[in-house]
């Protein structure tokens, strides 16, 4: 026990002493919080577009003005002509072009029909649905105005309850995804990185012969990394609850407890990795295209998984952040009790169990 | 002109004869391309709701066949209590519920005003936002259809007629829209990786003692250093965009030799960014982990998966100075709305000026004594 504490030491002393990595280890997960509480937003601002106007009367003015006061747009230019849209789009900086008919003013008055064309750069389709979307409201709360005073007939209201996050804030999305990946970053990249360094350097030899056993060197090598990672979900939860105010309705007992699995799943992951990679660059390697890549993007983190094709479905569920994911959406946002994510926890139990075995049967004692 | 010219063959030889780095530099690429732009999607269909109806009534029946006609909605389940209803939220069963009050038909006819709740769940800010949009259009359809049904328009109101066409991806396709992007992942991130832990490596292994004694001068290390990348990079962005129009019909409407114009200079942007990296650093584990810190951060504000529109002002400023920005809007723009060499030329001079930044600080950094 005296002998494996004072390898544990060793070990913590290796990761205190490198306090670049140590600085960006704790930097990492606070600026992509910060990013995605800030920065990244399901709001449109200050989108650039340009107006062909043919009309140029006050109706059509007045329409401009209600669109580019928004605050959801900005006018790049006017153009004059049909011959200006392509050239404008190809540019690449307006997103949407709006054009008046001629005569708008007077054939609203008179013939109680007006046309707008809105066009849009679909290169970006979830842009484009939103800039029409946006601009089409507008247009038609203009409208609504015109019909002040008027009969209208019967209609039906629809009254929505945004249930779960009523202000649709996107952080709220993005918390329980960031917490996975960085677990996953920390945990499995660099368990998985530093044992192969070891090995790189020829180090692991010299443990091996040492009078730890393998199993006390594994151990040892992953303890760190087991509370830096804890320390990291930490701050994670602190920011969200209190800075961004994500709600954690549900038990932060029970959170914690998958969190700790989630955390034996990453570093079960990490040995996995390093028993099959021989140095340092492999290791990355496959800890990012097998492990970063499709926990951000196939694990729902960022985009629905059941809006994926069929296969892909399918291959979701052998992710393991897909269902840590699910987890801690559930307890943090909804307020779920254990019988609920028994499922999703058996699921990353068993994970963690095949492989560790997979690495106790992988792992070599001596080197070739 | 010698000295680089074995230093590559020195180079190209480690990566070769490195049995598993082959298939991930050649391989996962491929397969992330193919996986990637598929699953990268915000188009929803298929939406699950249930029904809680305590109305019952004709018309209320016909509400529920109108969600049930469109294409976006899926009945799950139908009860009586909305609370049980919400459980489903719970179970992720369904996102959202259709709760239609008693008398709902009574107060339509009667009072000319009937309302009806839609519950949405919305853990998911941004889907929830589309749900509401689809469920929104339904029930205006239904009401226009009222209106004409009970025909009590009572003199023509004025209508302004909103005609609109989404242009260069008219079907609104998201493979069309990601393919583009990742390819610029990939190269940005094989790049920065590759280049960032090579020197670093010869450090911590300690041959760059080796190399430093040897009369290698500064330039000619750093270009043999580098070239195998570079052509790594571009080798791979070409697969990649034979793949993207082979396999995924993706549009190439601009010309490929710009892009490829623009990719040179873009992959010395990326190498001085790895380069730089790694003259900063002394162990492979660290240079890795500056790396990834600057990836992710170029990567998620780089408009790649979500629209630079939808940051704050501030966010935008900073979006132009990032290079992963400035080549994915290019890329979009060429491949899929036909721009030519005129439109990409600021991002082209911009590349030219950061590659060159990049380099000179790397270059001056890196020094054979030590410090």
């Amino acid at each position: 026990m005296k002998r494996f504490l004072a390898f544990v030491s060793k070990e913590f002393k290796h990761i205190l002493r490198d306090y670049r990595t140590l600085l960006i280890l704790f930097g990492m997960p606070i600026a992509q919080i910060l990013l995605f509480g800030f920065a990244i937003t399901n709001e449109i601002k200050d989108a650039k577009i340009a107006i062909l106007d043919f009309s140029k009367d006050n109706t059509t003015q007045e329409i401009s003005n209600k669109i580019l006061s928004s605050g959801y747009f900005l006018l790049y230019k006017n153009l004059s002509s049909t011959r200006d849209i392509e050239p404008a789009f190809k540019e690449g900086i307006i997103k949407e072009v709006i054009i008046f008919e001629p005569e708008f003013g007077k054939n609203l008055e008179k013939s109680k029909l007006a046309n707008i064309q809105i066009i849009a750069d679909a290169s970006d389709p979830n842009l484009a649905n939103m800039l029409i979307g946006y601009t089409s409201s507008i247009i038609l709360d203009y409208q609504k105005d015109l019909l002040k005073g008027k009969t209208l007939p019967p209609i039906i209201n629809t009254d929505i309850k945004m249930l779960f996050n009523p202000n649709l804030k996107s952080v709220f999305m993005f918390v329980p995804g960031l917490m996975a990946v960085i677990l996953l970053l920390v945990s499995a990249m660099m368990t998985s990185i530093s044992i192969a360094k070891e090995k790189e350097l020829g180090t692991m030899e010299i443990l091996l012969v040492s009078p730890l056993n393998p199993l006390q060197i594994i151990v040892g090598k992953v303890v760190p990394y087991f509370f830096i990672s804890l320390i990291n979900y930490i701050i994670i939860i602190i920011l969200a609850k209190y800075v961004f105010l994500v709600p954690i309705t549900g038990s932060i007992f029970l959170l914690i407890l998958e969190s700790v699995l989630f955390l034996l799943t990453s570093l079960s992951l990490g040995i996995l990795i390093s028993t099959i990679s021989n140095n340092q660059q492999t290791a990355l390697m496959i800890s990012i295209s097998a492990l970063m890549l499709p926990a951000i993007i196939l694990s729902g983190y960022i985009f629905p998984v059941e809006n994926m094709p069929l296969p892909l479905q399918v291959i979701s569920n052998i992710i393991p952040a897909k269902w840590f994911i699910i987890i801690v959406r559930g307890i943090m946002l909804k307020g779920v009790s254990f019988s609920y994510i028994v499922t999703e926890t058996a699921v990353l139990a068993g994970m963690t169990l095949f492989f560790v075995l997979l690495s106790i049967k992988k792992f070599k004692i001596r080197l070739e | 002109m010698r000295i680089i010219y074995i230093i590559l063959k020195k180079e190209f030889l480690q990566i070769f004869r490195n049995k598993s780095m082959i298939p991930l530099i050649f391989f996962m690429p491929v397969l992330q391309l193919l996986v990637l732009s598929n699953a990268a999607t915000y188009e929803i269909k298929n939406i699950k709701f249930n029904i809680v109806d305590y109305d019952q009534s004709h018309f209320s029946r016909e509400l529920i066949s109108k969600f049930t006609a469109s294409n976006y909605f899926v009945l799950n389940d139908v009860s009586f209590s909305v609370e049980n209803s919400e459980e489903s939220f719970k179970k992720n069963q369904a996102k959202l519920i259709i709760h239609i009050p008693k008398d709902f038909e009574k107060n339509f006819r009667s009072q000319g005003l009937s309302g009806v709740q839609l519950v949405i769940n919305a853990e998911d800010g941004s889907a929830a936002g589309i749900i509401n949009n689809y469920a929104l259009n339904i029930t205006r359809d239904l009401n226009i259809d009222m209106a004409v049904e009970s025909s009590v328009m009572p003199e023509p109101v004025p209508m302004i007629n909103i005609d609109y066409s989404n242009w260069y991806n008219s079907e609104l396709d998201y493979i069309t829209y990601m393919v583009p992007g990742i390819l610029v992942v990939l190269v940005t991130m094989i790049g920065t990786f590759l280049s960032g832990m090579n020197v670093v490596k010869e450090k911590e292994i300690g041959t760059i003692e080796q190399l430093n004694v040897s009369p290698i001068k500064k330039y000619q290390f750093i270009t043999g250093k580098l070239m195998p990348f570079w052509f790594i990079g571009i080798g791979e962005l070409a697969f990649g965009l034979l793949i993207g129009i082979i396999v995924f019909k993706i549009p190439m409407l601009g010309s490929p030799l710009i892009i490829f114009m623009l990719a040179s200079v873009y992959m010395f942007v990326v190498l001085g960014m790895g380069l730089l990296i790694s003259t900063l650093t002394n162990t492979q584990q660290q240079a890795m982990f500056i790396a990834w810190f600057f990836l992710v951060l170029f990567i998620l504000m780089g408009g790649i998966f979500t629209p630079v529109e939808s940051m704050p002002a501030w966010a935008q400023a900073i979006a132009y100075f990032n290079p992963v920005a400035q080549f994915n809007r290019a890329m979009r723009m060429i491949m899929l709305k036909g721009s030519g060499f005129k439109d990409v030329l600021p991002t082209l001079y911009f590349f030219i000026v950061y590659a060159s930044v990049m380099m000179s600080l790397a270059v001056w950094r890196y020094r054979k004594t030590e410090s």
